[in-house]
């Protein structure tokens, strides 16, 4: 399994570079170009990681999620799932930044290959902002009713935590 | 929302660190997480620009297009209300494929353009139709082949392997794809009685 993973990022790179090259495509004129739109993405990101990061870490300093974290623990334990995944899992769908800020803390009590860094990677690359997705595309349009929008996105969100859950604990254990 | 989330944050982040006598590290925290934020923005600024980079070609050559099309047949599976040949499921297919590659930079403005394409065809303007809900599973279960910030935080963290969860992501997202499609599929059912 680890070689599948270790293959994609090659191979892809290998086919984009050939089809680049049957289509006579500028190679190395385009690389540049797309690189430097990394400045702008990077610009944007900064004040964002930045306030999430105080703000996280501020929240998981204060011992406020221990509370909650040990109410629930028994809960968890009955279904063999970490309680650490929690907090990303529900903070996920609302803010990006803070899921990243979340990421980041659980790497650096946990390391990024633990089981619980493996599980929160995978959570964090399979679901979305839910909410920032609906404002953005139905606030556009000017829709006001989104009838049942909500519920299947947050729905589709929670399929992808338990499939990351289950996925991480086939191929890594 | 977010806004009232981060202030929250702050707001219990403080009064708690201050009732749990942690003021030394409160301190510390404050000032740490500006240097703690700068050094994940330096580590995932190079990944991600050679991402982007690589990417650009695929666009450039045509690559990026070519797969829109070929998703075109199996939309109109998944999108049954749009008519054939609208405009519309070129710009959802163009979305969806910018995502697979991880260019959000790219996706977001087919995402505005097949919304907008998708309320031309809407019946009631301000309610959301069945395909623009559609839409939105597709695009909040995100399918991604390579979550370039995903790797490049775990380099930054020592990560003997950053690479090796591009498999479990990528099948844990088409998992929640295939799974939010089907809830979709029910509550637009249920929803029309």
């Amino acid at each position: 399994m680890n070689q599948i993973s270790n293959l994609i990022l090659p191979i892809i790179v290998l086919l984009v570079i050939l089809y680049g090259f049957i289509k006579k495509t500028n190679l190395y004129d385009e690389f540049v170009v797309g690189a430097k739109e990394s400045f702008d993405m990077i610009i944007m990101m900064f004040p964002c990681v930045l306030g999430m990061i105080l703000g996280i870490n501020l929240f998981l300093e204060s011992g406020f999620l221990d509370i909650i974290t040990r109410t629930i623990k028994p809960l968890f334990e009955i279904i063999n799932v970490p309680t650490e995944i929690l907090p990303i899992s529900l903070i996920r769908p609302i803010s990006g930044s803070a899921s990243l800020a979340l990421l980041n803390s659980i790497f650096t009590t946990y390391g990024p290959d633990s089981i619980i860094g493996r599980i929160t990677s995978v959570i964090e690359g399979s679901t979305e902002t839910t909410f920032y997705v609906i404002t953005l595309y139905f606030g556009c349009i000017g829709i006001k009713k989104i009838r049942y929008a909500l519920i299947a996105g947050l729905l589709a969100d929670l399929i992808g935590i338990i499939a990351s859950i289950v996925v991480v604990n086939m191929i890594f254990s | 929302m977010v806004n009232k989330i981060w202030g929250s944050f702050i707001v219990i982040g403080i009064i708690f660190c201050i009732m749990n006598n942690k003021i030394e590290d409160m301190n510390i925290i404050i000032l740490e997480s500006a240097k703690t934020s700068i050094d994940m923005i330096i580590k995932i600024f190079p990944v991600m620009a050679l991402w982007l980079g690589i990417m650009n070609i695929a666009k450039a050559s045509g690559l990026i297009s070519k797969m829109a099309r070929g998703l075109s047949p199996l939309l109109t599976k998944i999108f049954p209300e749009i008519p054939k040949g609208h405009e519309s499921l070129s710009y959802i297919s163009s979305n969806i494929i910018a995502n697979i590659f991880g260019l959000g930079n790219a996706a977001t403005p087919f995402g505005l353009k097949a919304m907008e394409s998708l309320q031309t065809i809407n019946k009631k303007k301000e309610v959301a139709s069945r395909s623009m809900i559609t839409f939105l599973v597709i695009n909040t279960s995100c399918v991604t082949i390579i979550p370039t910030t995903i790797i490049s935080l775990r380099m930054m963290h020592g990560s003997a392997n950053p690479n090796d969860i591009i498999f479990s992501c990528f099948l844990a997202t088409f998992i929640s794809l295939i799974g939010g499609l089907i809830i979709d599929f029910f509550l637009a059912r249920s929803s029309k009685k």
